[in-house]
């Protein structure tokens, strides 16, 4: 596939390989950030390339993942009501409340819509407008100019019936969590490309220059992981800590400018809770007046909860690249993607998932052909 | 498969004083009589000799026979590439193929919701019998019930059916062997991506068609060759990752194959991209593995060719270690092939 192929080939990935081990001196701990990077490097196998000096730690960029377990159990809730049309992205719908799921709602006679635009959200509600419509907005700075637009969509045509739940999370404030924890043990990152062709790399040089820690914007593919995974040693070995682009053909140093005006329009930045993490300041995007009016919780008058989580899962410390996801007790016995403990098991995102779907179950198992 | 239009003006719906599906029809008076008149007996052909009885008594050559069953519950009913009636043949066709038997009858059980449109049972009906034509089977029994309207999802279809076995192998997970060669048929992912695409409120457009299709007479092609198919198993749903695992736990064998030799029409994995999806995990509806000795893959690869240009060797058959599929990646590194653990979920981002 044209634009595809290019970025999977086994020679050149190869030779990043060696490039990379021709360049590394000493141990090195890097994190990627998104989910989507995650997947991909498990999936092909990209950290089985690398010399043994480097780790690649999972980074919390797995947006279903993080949405804090009050929300599910608030969407399950407002997706039980006979009076309204519950849509969402679709891997959210098997990620475990504190009790049941979306699907399980959907089951019990919940109207439970998969939509793969919030303006699909917006379309249900006006063709349907005896009922409240609630749209389930989740995600990074990726997803958030779409539901930016569902609400100003909404807003302009006068859509009284349609609101949103939203659950949107930023990705700095949640590096800068990680890099203040004394228990951190990254070196470098690599930034999340998507995120950064909306909102651009420059909000990262103040992490980089505070940390003294090298940021590499990185694409999805196997050779952008490689050439990330190459350009953030490199920094680490020359005593650099910058903001370095490898994804220039997507991620521009100031995003696109457009999405960020209808981010700014619609959403101010307050404190959100991280599942398995915890609250992080500033680190969420809430409805600013005058689309509070679009607030599920406020029309829906949902009380202020606060849920444990399962003991068994240690998916808090996989999300904070403290532990791999196979040295959770719970991983492939108690937990699965058929009965998951955690959303990281959930998601096709979440770590959990992908060494589940990709690995070995046994550590002594081969799966090398 | 036609398109609509030549296909009403080769088909022109045969009851036209009740445009829509009532629950009379079902009741067994009148109008159900009139429905298996016009609607059944005049596309599927009509009873026997002896009459119109409870059951088709049939004349059946010697030797083993092979039995299947299969329901089909597609929405929309109608997709690009075929309908849930030219599936309903086809799916239970090549599930007879795949124990290597010739299929011959097929019965038909129809529940329809009422409402439904007749246009559309007829559609359904003329493509069935198109299917059938096309897979050298009879429908030679049925029957019809409608539920009330909310009941039911438009309709849905059982088909049964019955085969002669005209070999003497034994074709199954219990016969695969290290050192097997694993063959596709073609091209995976086209049937489930052409679902999703025609699926309401998921806006992407693409022109991908189903690839449902029928491949007795594909497998019958082998077999008079003289392959010696270990297991035959198609690839419906949870696509080549289910068929595949399933048969390295049947087996207690370990299946490797490489990532690069899996075909995959590029529109297909451009969709699978976009959605996040995996189109080895994709059903498809008129593709097949086969398991067969290393000495007849290239043999069995060419007849296969024949047929769709696509297919190929993809694998093999290891002993040894716990039963798995293993892949190689396109990358070239190793890692596990697993089964959809559900129905598959587009992601977020």
């Amino acid at each position: 596939m044209k634009f595809l192929d290019e970025y999977r080939d086994a020679g050149m990935a190869r030779e990043y390989a060696r490039q990379i081990a021709r360049v590394t001196t000493r141990p090195r701990a890097i994190m990627e950030v998104c989910g989507g990077q995650t997947h991909a490097i498990v999936k092909f196998g990209i950290d089985a390339l690398l010399p043994q000096d480097i780790t690649l730690i999972h980074g919390p960029g797995c947006p279903v993942c993080v949405t804090p377990i009050e929300l599910i159990d608030k969407a399950i809730e407002i997706a039980s009501r006979p009076d309204v049309i519950f849509c969402s992205f679709g891997d959210m719908l098997r990620v475990p409340g504190s009790g049941a799921d979306l699907l399980s709602a959907k089951a019990g006679g919940g109207d439970v819509r998969m939509v793969y635009s919030p303006l699909d959200a917006v379309k249900i509600a006006a063709e349907n407008p005896a009922k409240e419509v609630v749209f389930f907005a989740v995600g990074f700075e990726t997803t958030a100019p779409a539901t930016a637009m569902a609400a100003h969509q909404a807003a302009e045509r006068g859509i009284k019936n349609f609101s949103m739940l939203v659950a949107h999370v930023l990705v700095p404030p949640a590096m800068e969590a990680l890099l203040a924890s004394p228990e951190c043990r990254v070196q470098g990152f690599l930034g999340a490309g998507h995120v950064c062709a909306v909102m651009g790399c420059r909000e990262y040089e103040p992490i980089a220059a505070k940390y003294r820690v090298p940021i590499v914007v990185t694409g999805f593919e196997p050779l952008d992981i490689l050439q990330g995974v190459l350009m953030c040693v490199r920094q680490l070995e020359e005593g650099r800590a910058e903001v370095e682009n490898q994804y220039a053909r997507v991620a521009r140093q100031d995003g696109n400018e457009h999405a960020r005006e209808l981010i700014r329009r619609v959403f101010q930045v307050v404190p959100r809770k991280w599942r398995g993490i915890g609250e992080i300041p500033r680190s969420g995007l809430g409805l600013r007046s005058p689309y509070e009016a679009l607030d599920a919780e406020k029309r829906f008058g949902l009380a202020e909860r606060n849920t444990a989580e399962s003991a068994e899962c240690l998916s808090g410390l996989v999300l904070q690249g403290r532990i791999k996801p196979a040295e959770c007790p719970a991983f492939g016995r108690g937990c699965t993607p058929e009965h998951p403990l955690g959303a990281p098991m959930v998601s096709s995102e979440g770590a959990c998932a992908a060494y589940y779907r990709y690995r070995s179950r046994e550590p002594a198992q081969d799966v090398q052909p | 498969m036609s398109d609509g239009t030549t296909f009403t003006l080769a088909c022109p719906i045969p009851i036209r004083q009740y445009p829509r599906v009532l629950l009379a029809h079902g009741g067994g008076g009148k109008l159900t009589h009139e429905l298996l008149e016009k609607m059944f007996f005049s596309a599927f052909g009509e009873a026997p000799a002896e009459g119109r009885h409870d059951a088709a008594v049939l004349n059946f050559p010697a030797g083993r026979l092979a039995f299947t069953t299969d329901s089909y519950v597609v929405r929309p009913i109608v997709f690009p590439g075929g309908d849930i009636g030219s599936m309903a043949v086809h799916g239970t066709v090549n599930d007879l193929a795949m124990s290597g038997a010739r299929p011959l009858w097929l019965s038909a059980g129809f529940i329809l919701e009422e409402g439904l449109p007749m246009e559309t049972l007829w559609r359904v009906v003329c493509s069935m019998r198109e299917a059938a034509e096309r897979s050298g089977v009879r429908i030679v029994t049925g029957d019809t019930k409608v539920v009330d309207k909310g009941k039911g999802d438009g309709m849905f279809i059982n088909t049964a059916g019955i085969g002669v076995v005209e070999h003497s192998l034994r074709i199954g997970p219990g016969s695969v062997k290290a050192g097997d060669a694993v063959l596709i048929s073609g091209d995976v992912g086209r049937h489930g991506m052409a679902i999703m695409s025609a699926r309401e409120g998921l806006e992407f457009e693409s022109r991908i068609e189903s690839d449902s299709a029928p491949v007795c007479e594909l497998v019958g092609e082998l077999l008079a060759a003289g392959v010696e198919a270990h297991c035959l198993r198609d690839l419906t749903r949870g696509g080549l990752a289910s068929a595949l695992n399933e048969i390295a736990e049947a087996a207690k064998v370990r299946i490797v194959i490489e990532e690069k030799a899996v075909p995959v029409r590029e529109d297909v994995h451009a969709a699978c991209e976009l959605l996040g999806l995996d189109p080895m995990q994709v059903a498809c509806e008129g593709r097949f593995a086969a398991f067969v000795p290393a000495r007849d893959a290239e043999k069995a690869a060419g007849i296969m060719r024949r047929h769709e240009p696509s297919a190929g060797r993809i694998g093999a058959v290891e002993s040894g270690g716990p039963p798995l599929v293993a892949l190689r990646s396109a990358i070239g590194a190793g890692r596990i092939l697993d089964m959809p653990s559900g129905e598959q979920l587009p992601r977020i981002c």
